[in-house]
């Protein structure tokens, strides 16, 4: 019964912050509703048992990308109001557009129901193991199966990363930057220089 | 008691709701970048829904691989806002005509 209760909680949640995420007026309130949804999504996959995942949509997801959201949406200095002024125009449209994807989802699913279509069955190479934690299970076919699509995962996020970097990195002027090829050629010999000073004379600099 | 449909229906509302949003805010590439999280967020549930139900993992990795990118593209979608923003002192991208394409 728990479980029931459990599963129209979250996905009655996770609907509602969807729609408030892209109905809300403010950007900022909109970033908040799609950490509410996300939260939510974690909650139902956890009830279907896949914590590992669950886990890593509220660190990845709430941690990092919503964050990098609410960063933007505050640094820029935007007029919201005047990015809303096609929102009335393209509600029919776009409603009717959400509908006719919806029905079509939906008849896809009753087709299911009335007898679904000839599947291959999963051979059995992924299943987990027993008596494995959710994230046992995981790692054992993440670090053997999927090593290399994993190491490439790892390569897309580095690329991401570099491309973020070079895409708002700018030289500005008037700003006193290290140079390094100065610092390398440097040398001792031109930096110091030995000095015997009689006494009573002093040193000229 | 709940079955593969009802997660399937919650993440086919879920991706509606995406593809609306994208409708909705034409002008707002912020929001639009959000509604895109949606839709791969809808995806994730459904991967995740039917490899917990079917008991074949695969679903799950694929899932994490669909989070790598999903962060991947925020990341340079963010970026290319901040330039974009800089640029031109708006994000309004209904009009966007830069690269003449």
């Amino acid at each position: 019964m728990i479980q029931v209760i459990a599963f129209y909680l979250f996905a009655t949640l996770v609907i509602a912050a969807a729609a408030l995420t892209i109905m809300a007026r403010n950007p900022v309130h909109s970033v908040l509703w799609l950490i509410v949804a996300f939260f939510n999504a974690a909650g139902l996959m956890v009830l279907c048992g896949a914590e590992f995942i669950a886990m890593l949509l509220v660190i990845v997801y709430v941690g990092a990308v919503a964050v990098l959201f609410l960063f933007v949406v505050m640094m820029l200095d935007i007029d919201f109001s005047e990015l809303r002024a096609g929102f009335i125009r393209n509600f029919p449209l776009g409603m009717l557009l959400a509908v006719v994807l919806f029905v079509e989802l939906f008849v896809g699913l009753i087709a299911r129901n009335a007898g679904k279509l000839a599947l291959g069955k999963p051979d059995g190479s992924a299943v987990p193991m027993p008596a494995a934690s959710n994230i046992e299970a995981i790692g054992a076919l993440l670090y053997t199966r999927y090593l290399f699509l994993f190491e490439a995962a790892g390569v897309i996020l580095l690329v991401a990363m570099i491309g973020a970097i070079v895409l708002t990195h700018r030289q500005r002027g008037g700003v006193r930057g290290q140079n390094v090829s100065k610092q390398v050629a440097r040398r001792p010999e031109d930096a110091t220089h030995n000095v015997s000073p009689e006494v009573g004379k002093g040193v000229s600099l | 008691m709940i079955g593969i449909e009802h997660y399937v229906v919650v993440s086919s509302i879920l991706f509606v709701l995406g593809v609306l949003g994208i409708f909705l805010n034409r002008k707002n590439i912020i929001v639009i970048l959000m509604a895109i999280e949606l839709i791969l967020l809808a995806v994730n549930i459904n991967l995740v829904a039917f490899s917990s139900f079917l008991g074949d993992l695969t679903g799950q990795i694929f899932a994490m691989f669909v989070l790598t990118v999903a962060a991947g593209e925020a990341a340079v979608g963010l970026a290319i806002l901040v330039i974009y923003f800089r640029g031109r002192g708006t994000i309004a991208v209904d009009d966007v005509n830069r690269m003449k394409g």
